[in-house]
């Protein structure tokens, strides 16, 4: 055998339970999707936006118009343009790219993807970190911080990565079981940190709660060095945040188990438990914290040992499978590697990167370049089978031709990413409002590049 | 007996949330609040995992 199609064939073995639709016997009822996004996303990322929000000045107005707008336009994504994907595929993102746009292709993005899913983990380890690192006396990073900031913070990342890496190696599935005993508490843990940090600012009765938010908690002025955020920001940001989930199309690997499309309305639990109510009770913290935002701290001051608990916990359930979701990213480098190895590859990166505070303080901007890198795969296959076969053009392009390449998918990734970089670099538009851009930029060039393939194919 | 596990998690939960309430209205201190927390946390985490793992 060729060293190139062993290669294929060994990449392909590590999806071997993947590559076919799922069965009718193995869909799942809407509950079961209801408590997977309701604890997906109410995670330790919670900790950390609600904060940001308010040190960029957002203003009471604009954080709930935003988060409600923002969250709305999230779940029409998922149930409009995610599921009926999955329901109608039944297969992941990797054999659905697998077949549009060739292995060498789903290789890059699967490396890209791990790189992603690193510095998420590492995100979550620093959080856990803050914790950790609370009755040690540390000093926390603060909002300016890009580098390590003390010994002793390197020294605690190290640990926490240390033991999150080793439990993700020996027991992923006991820890993902585990995780979803931790969700009902840890978001009634959001709950009440904001709630009991409320008199804190003067707020006694939620009679004058709106005259507080306004006053103490997002005033609109952004602290020092941070840019001001409007409700746009929180708008596209909320309907961003996961864009690699529900425009990528990652979420197919979840909703191709749905019953029926309309499930793709089970992340509206995910949405307004997690990023509305989650982010409102952790910005409340960081205004009772008189603007900390590590999120030690401020679970501390909202629940005490409890709250700092709820973020170890947090981070760790977290970091768990984004860790083992990259080792299996990673293993498309290396399939003769054994996961578990992969899986310490990835905590090393991960821990590496947590070392930089920048990866905390940054998470807003960092959480919108992970979706709109990923992005264009997903309107990649979204043309490719719900536009082209209305156009009379052939679905699947790289099965169908037998080819290696799509050339106009990978195209159409470059050069939207490219034009993105262009307009963020040169121009200076945020990279939070980048998203629709590239949904569009991703479309006609697919759209564009299939025409002209497939009539010389023809 | 599941029922009476059941119902002391759900205890544990309670104990998360409802002092938050309390302390909100000036019913009782921070620091109460706190350690009502921390033993619904302790209520959860011995007796959820219980029935939770069953279930799962």
């Amino acid at each position: 055998m060729p060293r190139q199609s062993r290669l294929i064939s060994r990449l392909d073995a590590l999806y071997e339970f993947d590559r076919e639709p799922v069965p009718q016997n193995k869909l799942q009822g809407f509950g079961n999707f209801l408590g997977l996004y309701a604890s997906e996303h109410v995670a330790g990322t919670e900790f950390v936006i609600g904060p940001l929000f308010v040190a960029h000045g957002v203003s009471a107005t604009g954080l709930f118009l935003g988060l409600i707008v923002g969250n709305v336009l999230a779940v029409l994504s998922w149930a409009f343009y995610c599921a009926p994907i999955a329901v109608k595929t039944r297969l992941t993102l990797y054999w659905q790219l697998r077949k549009i746009c060739g292995p060498y292709i789903n290789f890059i993005y699967s490396i890209v993807n791990a790189v992603m899913f690193c510095f998420l983990a590492g995100a979550m380890i620093a959080v856990s970190a803050t914790a950790v690192g609370l009755p040690l006396k540390m000093p926390m990073p603060s909002l300016q911080d890009f580098y390590p900031t003390s010994v002793s913070w390197v020294l605690v990342v190290f640990l926490v990565g240390a033991i999150i890496t080793t439990l993700a190696i020996y027991g992923f599935e006991k820890i993902s079981q585990f995780a979803k005993v931790c969700a009902p508490w840890m978001f009634l843990v959001f709950v009440a940190c904001g709630v009991a940090a409320l008199p804190k600012l003067g707020c006694h009765s939620f009679g004058n709660f709106w005259e507080v938010a306004n006053e103490k908690i997002w005033t609109g002025i952004p602290m020092a060095g941070q840019s001001k955020f409007t409700f746009w920001h929180v708008m596209f940001f909320a309907w961003f945040c996961n864009m690699a989930m529900h425009i990528g199309l990652a979420d197919l690997s979840i909703l191709r188990y749905a019953k029926k499309w309309t499930y793709g309305f089970a992340s509206a639990a995910g949405m307004f438990l997690g990023h509305f109510i989650a982010w409102i009770a952790s910005g409340i913290l960081c205004a009772a914290a008189i603007g900390e935002v590590a999120p030690g701290p401020i679970a501390y001051l909202g629940a005490g040992v409890a709250g700092v608990v709820c973020v170890v916990i947090a981070g760790w359930t977290t970091a768990n499978p984004t860790l083992y979701r990259a080792g299996l990213a990673l293993q498309v480098v290396t399939p003769d590697w054994k996961r578990w190895k992969m899986t310490l590859i990835a905590g090393t990166i991960s821990t590496l990167a947590a070392c930089f505070p920048a990866l905390v303080m940054k998470l807003l901007e960092f959480v919108a370049i992970y979706g709109l890198v990923l992005m264009p795969m997903g309107v990649v296959i979204f043309v490719d089978l719900m536009i082209l076969p209305k156009l009379g053009l052939q679905s699947n392009y790289a099965e169908v031709f037998k080819k290696p390449v799509n050339i106009s998918a990978g195209l159409a990734w470059l050069i939207t990413l490219s034009v993105c970089l262009f307009l963020n670099l040169k121009l200076g538009i945020e990279v939070f409002f980048l998203g629709p851009i590239g949904i569009v930029l991703t479309f006609l060039l697919y759209l564009l590049g299939s025409l002209i393939l497939q009539k010389r194919q023809v | 007996m599941k029922i009476f596990v059941m119902l002391l998690s759900l205890l544990g939960l309670l104990l998360t949330v409802v002092p938050a309430f309390l302390h909100f209205f000036s019913q009782i201190s921070w620091n109460t609040h706190a350690q009502l927390m921390f033993a619904g946390m302790i209520l959860w985490f011995v007796f959820a995992p219980i029935w939770y793992f069953k279930k799962i």
